[in-house]
């Protein structure tokens, strides 16, 4: 693997009493799609919902353990967390559209953050849109509520909304759970195109989803990444009995 | 018994014991409308009381409650959904905030006549505010904050926890997140209890009887520091202090503050199913 986009060192999270994530390590590159796979309660949101700190505010939450982004490490005291969620973007497993119109959505990062207005904010919104290939759609339906949308327009209207900050990763948990398989296969296809400009994570229940968009597969279970590696590696040839039993089937 | 049977009985006991609500309503309303729609004129709504109250109208008595209940709730507003805010999105659970919310449930139990001592002794003579609009209004503006968090906190907690995932997902900071995503949806929810409030406490007797309300003031009042005459209290000294009051005059001032508070309850009630209709999630 070449450069390290996310490197993450022995890292711990307990909620409360409950060990969730035990001594966790494994490193990114960029612009790659990495997935991480597991049975259900295996940890694996847990882990994606560390590298944007949107955990820190569950009661009784610890961590302990480095999670380096850029090479430096985001639970470092005084670490700029707003400024960490600028740079690490989510897609959630429900699409969560504001109840504004299709403009307002794409166009609240930016005009939150003062990145844009006037023109130039329109501009953004419609490159946002033509990258997660809703323009032609919907370019005469700016103004309409995005909860008149469908469910995959919504999830690419989440996803134009996150890239129209620019952010540098993006973290998906199960994008496609809410989904139908056509619907599932479009926004893989968007995701394979986007990482191109981004880097990616994607936590999926869905072992064929894993096995056809990304090039890193992490394998966990209870808490622990028991295997990471190329995709091709981990789907046919893994080092690791549980990993085996799962991919093939076996369980969870 | 016969199943059948029982669930009938049943259905027909729990038919009249819904029933019993309404009736006591249309009773009210009934007498009230009957006996003092005759006074309900012009002139009654816009002049002053003449004759030691025998005749003329409650324009003072209309002005004194507005003023001393729209500035109630312009205080116990922002207080109120500020706590509510903190308690919703900012505080954990500690020691503190289960202190903070058992006061406010303690708060709400306290009797008004209470709350109108607390009044006079605290605002009306330690802060020297004397019986007047504001110190009247303080005291129901702190009658009130319990109703104003607790409704405010319930239409926080009904916007979507994922609202707000997805705003700081975009490095949206708390306090934005909670200016521009949490509040503007909130907002129908905290109008609706604002509004309910101040009819509720528009019909409040007690709290300003040592605070603000004056037995007759024979002009509008002129500033916060003025007493001012207030519908409820008006209402309780024509029925019990003066005699000989034309009945229609009474019923009549009750009805004016009947239908102040019903309109109020009305234009709760549209707001609500306005915004209902419009969101979705």
């Amino acid at each position: 693997m070449p450069l390290k986009k996310i490197d993450v060192e022995n890292l711990n999270l307990y909620y409360s009493s409950f060990h969730a994530l035990k001594s966790v390590s494994l490193s990114v590159a960029p612009n790659r799609i990495t997935s991480i796979i597991g049975p259900s309660g295996c940890g694996k949101s847990t882990l994606l919902r560390t590298f944007n700190r949107i955990n820190d505010t569950i009661e009784g939450i610890k961590i302990t353990g480095e999670v380096r982004i850029d090479g430096s490490n985001i639970y470092d005291d005084g670490y700029d967390v707003d400024a960490l969620r600028r740079k690490v973007g989510m897609v959630f497993q429900r699409p969560n559209p504001f109840p504004l119109s299709i403009y307002e959505n794409v166009a609240f990062g930016l005009k939150i953050h003062a990145m844009a207005s006037g023109a130039v904010l329109d501009a953004i919104v419609e490159e946002s849109l033509k990258d997660v290939l809703l323009w032609d759609d919907l370019k005469d339906k700016l103004r309409r509520s995005a909860l008149e949308l469908s469910l995959e327009e919504r999830q690419r209207l989440c996803i134009a909304r996150l890239i129209a900050v620019k952010p540098d990763i993006i973290l998906l948990d199960e994008p496609c759970s809410a989904l139908d398989p056509i619907a599932t296969l479009r926004i893989e296809e968007l995701m394979v195109e986007l990482k191109k400009k981004y880097t990616i994570l994607i936590v999926t229940h869905n072992m064929q989803q894993a096995a056809r968009i990304s090039d890193d597969t992490g394998f966990m279970l209870l808490g622990e990444l028991i295997e990471f590696g190329i995709t091709s590696k981990i789907f046919t040839n893994p080092a690791m009995k549980q990993t085996e039993d799962y991919v093939t089937g076996r369980f969870g | 018994m016969n199943p059948k049977l029982a669930q009938k009985i049943a259905f027909v006991f729990l038919l009249i014991a819904t029933l019993c609500v309404i009736v006591p309503v249309l009773i009210i309303l009934f007498i009230i409308v009957k006996q003092g729609y005759s006074a309900i004129t012009w002139e009654f709504l816009t002049t002053m009381p003449r004759d030691g109250m025998r005749a003329g109208g409650i324009f003072p008595a209309i002005v004194g409650t507005l003023s001393i209940v729209l500035t109630a709730i312009s205080i116990t507003l922002p207080i109120g959904v500020g706590a509510a805010i903190y308690l919703n999105e900012y505080a954990g659970d500690n020691a503190l905030t289960r202190i903070i919310k058992l006061s406010i449930v303690n708060l709400a139990g306290v009797p008004s006549v209470v709350y109108g001592l607390f009044g006079l002794g605290l605002f009306v003579i330690f802060l020297n505010l004397g019986v007047s609009i504001l110190a009247g209004a303080l005291t129901l503006s702190i009658m009130e904050l319990p109703v104003i968090i607790t409704t405010a906190r319930g239409a926080l907690s009904s916007v979507p926890q994922s609202f707000r995932e997805a705003s700081l997902s975009l490095g949206v900071s708390r306090w934005q997140t909670t200016r521009y995503v949490v509040l503007p949806n909130a907002l129908p929810g905290i109008m609706t209890g604002a509004i309910l409030s101040i009819a509720r406490i528009s019909g409040e007797t007690a709290p300003i009887l040592f605070t603000a309300a004056a037995f007759y003031v024979p002009h509008l009042p002129r500033s916060m520091f003025d007493q001012v005459m207030a519908l409820p209290y008006h209402l309780y000294i024509m029925s019990t202090q003066i005699p000989n009051v034309p009945k229609n005059l009474t019923f009549g001032t009750a009805l004016v503050l009947l239908m102040l508070v019903l309109a109020m309850s009305l234009v709760a009630i549209v707001t609500r199913v306005y915004f209902r209709k419009r969101r979705k999630w």
